[in-house]
C-alpha cells in the first residue's frame, strides 16, 4: 500500500561555485523510507551543503518528517547547510508549522535553493 | 453528484501502515463532492492520515486482526470524521513539539501527528469510550472557514 521511496544523489554547483550534493526523493516519505533516506544520507553526512528535492514526492507523514528532522539533526551537529525545494504548497505549510524552516531554508525551486547555500 | 446533509460514508481498514491512504483518498473524495477548496482538502488528507496512523500504531498496536473504522459524516456546513480503534485512548496530550529540542536530541524527532491534526482541522477531540469498547478521534473541518 505504501509506495517505496527512491533516493538518488546528484551533484551541482551553486552560483558562487560551491559544490552541492542533491538528494532527490521519489515516492512516499514515511516510516518505510528509513533505509532509503538514511542510507543515502550516510554517504553525504559531513560532506558539504545538501539540497533535498521533494518535487516527486506526493505523500509525507509525521514519520517521514521525523526522518527529515533526524537528517537535519546530524547536519546541524556537523555544521552542514541544508536547503529544501520542490514541496507542494501544502507540505511547505506543514514543514513551516513544525519548524523545519528554522534549520533548512524552504525554496520554490532548485536554482533558488542552490543560491541560498 | 451532490453530498446532502446527513450523508455518511464508512471505511474499515486493516491495522497495517499504508492503509491510511485509503481513508485519505475517501475523505478527499467526499470533501471534494461537498465543495471544499483544494487547500482545505490537503489539510484534511494529512489530518485523516495522521489520525489513522495513530489508531493503527498506538490504538490497535499494528494487530491486523483489528480494524480501524473511519466514519465521514457530511452536514451543510462541515465534514466530521471519526477514526475509531480498539485502544484505551490517551491518558494525556503529548507536549507541543519543539523543533529546537528535536534538533538537539532532547526530544524524539517523531511525535508530531497530533500537533498536525490540531493545526490542520477546525476541531479535534480524542474520546475514550466509557463502555470499554475502544476510543476515537473526532475531527471537524468547516466549509466556511479558511485554515491558515
Amino acid at each position: 500500500m505504501q509506495t517505496d521511496t527512491r533516493t538518488t544523489i546528484d551533484r551541482t554547483t551553486s552560483p558562487s561555485g560551491v559544490a552541492i550534493s542533491v538528494m532527490r526523493f521519489t515516492g512516499d516519505i514515511s516510516s518505510t523510507s528509513k533505509e532509503s533516506v538514511h542510507g543515502a544520507w550516510q554517504g553525504l553526512a559531513g560532506n558539504g551543503p545538501v539540497l533535498l528535492d521533494f518535487s516527486k514526492v506526493e505523500y509525507i507523514n509525521s514519520s517521514g518528517i521525523g526522518l527529515i528532522i533526524t537528517m537535519l539533526m546530524e547536519a546541524d551537529k556537523a555544521g552542514q547547510k541544508v536547503a529544501i525545494f520542490g514541496l507542494t504548497p501544502h507540505f511547505q505549510k506543514v514543514f513551516t508549522m513544525v519548524g523545519i524552516g528554522k534549520y533548512a531554508g524552504l525554496h520554490k525551486d532548485e536554482a533558488t535553493a542552490a543560491a541560498s547555500l | 453528484m451532490v453530498v446532502t446533509s446527513g450523508t455518511s460514508v464508512e471505511v474499515r481498514l486493516p491495522s497495517r501502515l499504508g492503509f491510511e491512504k485509503v481513508a485519505m483518498g475517501t475523505a478527499a473524495s467526499v470533501a471534494q463532492l461537498m465543495g471544499f477548496p483544494p487547500e482545505r482538502i490537503e489539510d484534511l488528507k494529512t489530518a485523516v492520515a495522521e489520525a489513522c496512523i495513530n489508531a493503527i500504531e498506538h490504538g490497535n498496536h499494528l494487530n491486523e486482526k483489528l480494524s480501524v473504522v473511519v466514519i465521514l459524516s457530511a452536514s451543510d456546513q462541515a465534514l466530521e470524521v471519526k477514526v475509531l480503534d480498539n485502544g484505551t485512548g490517551m491518558s494525556k496530550q503529548p507536549p507541543q513539539p519543539d523543533i529546537d529540542r528535536k534538533i538537539h536530541g532532547e526530544e524524539d524527532p517523531r511525535g508530531m501527528g497530533m500537533f498536525l491534526i490540531q493545526k490542520l482541522v477546525d476541531e479535534a477531540e480524542w474520546v475514550h469510550d466509557s463502555k470499554g469498547k475502544g476510543s476515537y478521534v473526532r475531527l471537524v473541518i468547516r466549509l466556511d472557514k479558511e485554515n491558515e
